[in-house]
């Protein structure tokens, strides 16, 4: 069978993988830089299968993401950074009421309205949680457009695995560009959801979904059973990619688009006879702590590479639990630093 | 192999549509491919670039600060490009309304009237796919019949009609890039 091949937009590659995963609906409002997701799946939906709904904010997107996600749909949402800020209640509803569904982040600059230009300044807001209250989402960070084409099947297994929310954290240039995509997934099979709200029939038991726990003692039941859930996506679900690490005396640590700018600047920089290597973080919850303290225990030194003020660098830091210096360089306000730009700054802190 | 270039001029100048274009037909040959188009508020403002890379293996960085090549469109993107294009790289720009082009030596710079000859060839909307035969003249990176293939790929059946007119102009560039001296 030929393959499907494509050139696509991050966006649209999503969206298309979000049909292709089966979605029974899809709740949005357009905000740059996403705007082709809606625009894909409302000209898609209609003749390809299942609902597309623009709703009337991103309030009520993610109220009719939770209503859906609570009658078992497979169902998603995307947004950018301020339209995201908007959904952090409803977010946290879905955590605590424990539904699988994927969000998208296609990441500008912030904070406030900002610019629709890439930015990392949401890694607080994705992954110490967003809204209210102890929950974590898990957080997958494509760097390529064929992994925002993954990821879709990547979330949609992972939320219905272990009943919670996924999040897409992308951003701006990954969304915007364009790449060879290859659609060779594996079809998801619907799987099966009784705690749904599908009607009360006779032989079965009523399902009841709720964020709301007035006592104390049954809050608390809730908060332990979902940080026992967090603790085994902590131990089965981090995923990382390491890129000549073997015998690096100098990382650089960046996920997304900076992971692909700093792979070439560690390219550039073995060329210039440094022992670089290049850590990426694919998921960002769960953080791979482990494998970064493990390097910590041969490398040198270790630099963040990040679109915002360095806010992974404090996860990178926790890792290495102080064994070596770590440090950070970024741009803000959806500045997009050059391969040769980071190496000049890694090495001014190579030398430091 | 790799070849890194930007494609910049106005908004409407077929700027994006070029490199995805460019980047359609590699991929089709086997090639791995980025295309990074601007989409900020400068793209509102007028100005529009892409940049697209071509390469044998995979491609890390799509957001690069230099280039092999520069195809310019118009006089702001000639003031802030022509600088940023490698020593020894190459330069294909419209000249009929670029008037100041980079007085680098150590680059090719080739001046092609490809505004003018399209409104020979009574399209003006063709330019761009002249600038592109030329450029593909001087660098064979992908043919034009892959060119073409792209084109009927990317293009919906109702646009059809018009690749021959494409096909004219990706040879007409061809054929002023010969006859043109690099200054």
């Amino acid at each position: 069978m030929e393959q499907d091949i494509r050139l696509m937009k991050g966006n649209e590659a999503m969206a298309e993988a979000a049909i292709q995963a089966g979605i029974d609906a899809y709740f949005g409002y357009p905000i740059t830089p996403q705007s082709e997701v809606p625009e894909y799946l409302s000209r898609e939906m209609p003749s390809r299968g299942g609902v597309f709904l623009q709703a009337e904010s991103e309030v009520a997107s993610i109220n009719m993401v939770y209503g859906a996600a609570g009658a078992g749909a497979r169902v998603m949402t995307s947004s950018s950074s301020p339209g995201f800020s908007l959904m952090q209640e409803g977010v946290s509803y879905i955590a605590c009421a424990q539904l699988p569904c994927l969000l998208v982040n296609v990441n500008r600059g912030g904070p406030g309205l900002g610019t629709i230009q890439p930015s990392q300044g949401d890694y607080f807001q994705a992954t110490k949680g967003g809204g209210h209250g102890d929950y974590k989402l898990i957080v997958l960070a494509p760097s390529s457009v064929q992994e925002m084409a993954d990821f879709v099947f990547l979330g949609f297994e992972l939320a219905e695995k272990y009943r919670t929310p996924v999040l897409m954290l992308s951003d701006g240039a990954i969304g915007q560009m364009m790449e060879k995509v290859v659609f060779n997934h594996k079809p998801l099979p619907k799987t099966d959801k009784p705690w749904a709200t599908t009607g009360k029939r006779e032989g079965k038991h009523r399902s009841i979904i709720t964020s709301l726990f007035i006592q104390p003692e049954v809050m608390e039941k809730v908060n332990i059973e979902l940080n026992k859930k967090y603790a085994e996506i902590t131990k089965n679900e981090v995923r990382l990619e390491e890129i000549q690490t073997e015998d690096a005396e100098y990382i650089i640590v960046a996920y997304g688009l900076s992971a692909r700018i700093s792979h070439k600047t560690v390219d550039l920089a073995r060329a210039k006879g440094i022992k670089a290597g290049l850590v990426r973080p694919i998921t960002l919850y769960p953080y791979p702590y482990d494998r970064i303290g493990e390097l910590a225990n041969k490398a040198k030194k270790m630099m963040t590479m990040e679109l915002n003020a360095g806010q992974m660098m404090e996860d990178v830091r926790l890792a290495v639990n102080g064994k070596i210096p770590v440090g950070h360089y970024g741009r803000l306000g959806g500045i997009i630093p050059s391969p040769e730009e980071v190496l000049e700054n890694f090495e001014k802190f190579i030398k430091e | 192999m790799t070849e890194e270039i930007i494609i910049a001029g106005f908004g409407g100048q077929g700027v994006l549509s070029m490199g995805q274009t460019l980047g359609y037909a590699s991929m089709v040959e086997g090639k791995s491919v980025t295309w990074m188009p601007s989409y900020g508020p400068e793209m509102r403002g007028g100005t529009a670039n892409c940049i697209t890379i071509l390469s044998d293996e995979e491609i890390s960085s799509p957001i690069i600060s230099v280039f092999d090549t520069g195809i310019i469109l118009n006089q702001p993107s000639m003031d802030k490009f022509g600088p940023k294009v490698k020593k020894g790289g190459l330069i294909v720009y419209e000249s009929t309304t670029i008037l100041h082009a980079s007085d680098r030596k150590d680059i090719e710079i080739y001046a092609i009237p490809a505004a003018e000859a399209a409104n020979q060839m009574k399209n003006t909307k063709i330019a761009n796919m002249i600038l592109l035969g030329a450029y593909l003249e001087r660098k064979p990176i992908v043919g034009i019949d892959s060119i073409i293939a792209a084109l009927k790929k990317v293009l919906p059946e109702r646009y059809h009609h018009l690749l021959e007119l494409n096909k004219n102009a990706l040879l007409k560039g061809q054929e002023l890039i010969r006859s043109v001296s690099k200054n």
